[in-house]
């Protein structure tokens, strides 16, 4: 009985190989290559034929005339797409409390006039280490301080903002948010534009 | 707690249930082996496999040898996976040339996937070839799923035959489970998930010149972000169909080539549960009375909203030592707030609530976000799910089989409660059927506390700790009791990939898969051989509500009595330290 089932095991295993993982990821590939292909390959944006980033991918920014993501916990750099990683940190870690609290020092050290209260995801790691989003909320905080930094008007700013918020899905899935690379690549882009000053 | 959050829920929890019946339908028809709408595509490819294998599809097996084919399949598909890791770097299809997998690591992957656990010690793009993916993990993602699938049929059977002696032909259900019902949904799923921009390539990983450069942690300036690639998306699907729940890369789903919208994560979610709530009326139909199904799907959808709450309103509450920052955590239109730490903003709260949730009351394991850096009682949710023994939907096929070993118990003790005899669906429930059912019960809350307590007296078990005080042990608790039942979500904090970790581990999933299997099959091959006994006076019935809630309880008493202390020890005290 053994021998005998063995022998169907070994067989019927090879088989499933080719089909499921074989033939599966192959028609997969194909298929998504054919009708996706720029997802299929990772929504990557390029610029003269060099890749600049990925639309869902964040970037690291600290400089004031950008705006900020969420903190990144990967290593050996922040947002390293190579090696995905939270900070896995308990919500009484001293760590945990320390990273937010440097983080608040940091934006409040560029931007000391601003008041607001500081949205929670703008001071907390995301799962990944690689969120492109931030809330709107955290994304009209930093408007004062990029504007000011690149000698624009706030409505200027607010209103690139506003165009670029991604209401939730369908209307109802998920929560409202803007792409953080998506917004400083459109920042730099009307300060090329001659009609920006 | 929002509005549209709650919405969110309920509006999960509707389009499982509307699906259960249909795909509940179909399933009954495939395991029939009926006419069914794929026959044209997979009929040939069934044959072929049978005659390949020299399968006889009309010849029935009992028990015993059912239980050996299971086995054999299993041991068979833990080799290969094992050996693909040691052998990779020697193998094509490795564009960023990663090395062997260390023999204590490739140990528990093996057994992790073989056992439809997927629980990970290792990260997905540092560690594994895109082969080793495909040819390995994959694979299994299929069939350890099929075999789950296969075992609950073989058992449903017992419960619809009387005075037989076989339950059908493990190697028909399993081939029949891959082909008809995880193929044509996995491709479906991965097709939507790519237009949703998850990446599905063979391509080396690129390379993206960041627009503002960066700093490591040496000090050194990084002006290229490396971004990795890889053929995810038709793993990602058969990830959470088959209630595995091994992400490609390391940070599961919350990674957003894992999981780019909220649509695809409302698509994953849904596939977590989706089979494993439509098997119940699977199960109804094939014993000839679909109300036992939907008694069965109403007791686990309970447990589940109960949860799915309990878990939004903590993480929603946010983390009270974030106040004195002077940190906005109340939710506005703009502003998801709550505790933020470990989840994607596109998700927010409630899905990542949600998710954590599904995943663990399934024995899926994958995450959204990160468990460990959830609320101590919005972590502790997911814990208690799955110390529950994964019988809240739980895994496909095992998750159903280990809920009607809960309604043996349950039909017993309310037998001896009013003085009857416990029957269930016309089968006299005795001695050995209780004896079992007993070990199946047992099992579980030996090996997961077991083990625990052996990691947090050795220092081998406590070195691997990130997180100090209780919220450690936690993780040491969670480690084991996801292991222990199969689950393969972390506190992922510890770092579990060290020889301690990777050997005890394996033990545990190993334990949790086949001890629970094969006495699952034993007790089958003994309510197959009963005559029916037509249903009395004297009858419980067990499609009622009050049967519904009888179920419910003794579900939850037996799994708070097992595991309340080391509750109390982990997320419970950290939980008065954080609001104190």
């Amino acid at each position: 009985m053994i021998r005998k089932q063995l022998r169907i095991a070994i067989i019927t295993t090879v088989s499933f190989t080719v089909i499921t993982g074989v033939v599966y990821p192959l028609a997969v590939t194909g298929l998504g290559q054919l009708l996706f292909p720029g997802k299929a390959n990772g929504s990557l944006i390029k610029e003269k034929g060099k890749i600049i980033g990925s639309e869902l991918i964040g970037q690291p920014f600290t400089d004031p005339k950008y705006f900020w993501g969420r903190l990144s916990a990967t290593g050996p750099y922040p947002y390293n797409a190579g090696a995905s990683s939270g900070s896995n940190l308990g919500p009484l870690n001293q760590a945990l409390l320390d990273g937010a609290k440097k983080r608040v020092a940091d934006l409040k050290a560029a931007d000391p006039q601003n008041t607001q209260v500081i949205p929670v995801d703008l001071v907390t790691a995301s799962g990944s280490g690689l969120d492109p989003n931030i809330s709107v909320a955290a994304a009209l905080y930093q408007v004062d301080r990029v504007a000011r930094s690149r000698n624009l008007t706030k409505e200027q700013v607010r209103s690139l903002v506003n165009q670029r918020i991604e209401g939730r899905q369908l209307g109802f899935l998920g929560e409202p948010r803007v792409n953080v690379l998506m917004l400083n690549l459109a920042l730099d882009d009307i300060q090329q534009s001659p009609e920006a000053k | 707690m929002t509005t549209n959050g709650i919405f969110q829920l309920l509006f999960y929890l509707a389009a499982l249930i509307l699906l259960a019946k249909p795909l509940g339908a179909f399933m009954s028809r495939v395991y029939q082996r009926q006419k069914t709408f794929l026959d044209p595509v997979f009929g040939p490819v069934e044959r072929l496999i049978y005659r390949l294998s020299r399968i006889n599809p009309d010849e029935e097996m009992d028990w015993k040898e059912n239980a050996v084919a299971f086995l054999m399949f299993n041991f068979v598909g833990l080799i290969i996976v094992y050996g693909l890791q040691r052998l990779q770097q020697l193998l094509p299809l490795n564009p960023q040339g990663l090395g062997a997998v260390s023999p204590d690591s490739s140990f528990n992957t093996a057994i992790s996937f073989a056992t439809n656990t997927n629980w990970q010690g290792y990260g997905g793009e540092t560690t594994m070839s895109y082969l080793t993916q495909m040819l390995g993990l994959t694979v299994q993602n299929f069939v350890s799923a099929a075999s789950g699938m296969a075992v609950l049929v073989l058992f449903i059977r017992a419960l619809a035959r009387h005075s037989a002696t076989t339950l059908g032909n493990f190697w028909v259900d399993l081939t029949r489970s891959t082909l008809y019902i995880l193929m044509p949904l996995a491709v479906i799923v991965a097709l939507v998930l790519i237009s949703q921009g998850s990446v599905q390539n063979f391509s080396a990983y690129a390379s993206a010149s960041l627009l503002q450069p960066t700093t490591d942690t040496s000090g050194a300036k990084v002006t290229e972000q490396l971004i990795a690639m890889g053929p995810a998306a038709s793993q990602i699907a058969i990830k959470q169909l088959g209630t595995n729940g091994g992400g490609f890369f390391n940070v599961n789903s919350s990674h957003p080539y894992e999981n780019p919208t909220p649509f695809s994560n409302f698509l994953e979610m849904l596939s977590i549960l989706l089979i494993a709530g439509a098997l119940c009326y699977t199960l109804g139909a094939m014993v000839g009375d679909t109300r036992q199904g939907w008694a069965l799907l109403a007791a686990m959808t309970i447990i589940l909203v109960v949860g799915i709450f309990a878990a939004y309103h903590y993480e929603s509450a946010g983390n009270p030592k974030f106040d004195s920052l002077g940190v906005d955590q109340h939710t506005t239109a703009i502003n998801p707030g709550g505790n933020m730490e470990g989840k994607e903003v596109r998700l927010g709260i409630a899905n990542s609530a949600l998710w954590a949730t599904v995943t663990t009351a399934a024995s899926n394991g994958s995450v959204n976000a990160m468990h460990d850096s959830f609320t101590p009682m919005g972590g502790l949710v997911p814990l208690v799910m799955m110390q529950l023994g994964e019988v809240v939907f739980g895994g496909v096929g095992s998750g159903l089989y280990g809920m009607l070993v809960f309604v043996i118990v349950a039909v017993f003790v309310a037998g001896l409660l009013v003085g009857r005899t416990p029957e269930y669906l016309g089968h006299k429930i005795e001695a050995y059927e209780m004896k079992m059912a007993s070990l199946l019960i047992l099992i579980m809350p030996l090996t997961v506390l077991g083990l625990t307590a052996l990691a947090v007296i050795t220092s081998a078990g406590t070195s691997s700790i990130l997180n100090p005080s209780a919220h450690g042990f936690s993780e040491v608790l969670y480690t084991f009791t996801s292991q222990g039942n199969n689950n393969g979500s972390a506190f992922a904090g510890l770092n579990a990939n060290t020889p301690f970790y990777n050997i005890t581990g394996g033990l545990a999933m190993l334990i949790s898969r086949y001890w629970l299997a094969v006495p699952t099959l034993a007790l089958g091959g003994s309510l197959v051989r009963k005559k029916l006994i037509p249903a009395g006076e004297g009858t419980l019935p067990t499609h009622t509500p009050l049967f519904i809630f009888w179920l419910i309880a003794v579900v939850l008493i037996v799994g708070a009595l097992n595991f309340f202390p080391a509750l109390a020890l982990g997320p419970i005290v950290e939980h008065f330290m954080m609001i104190q």
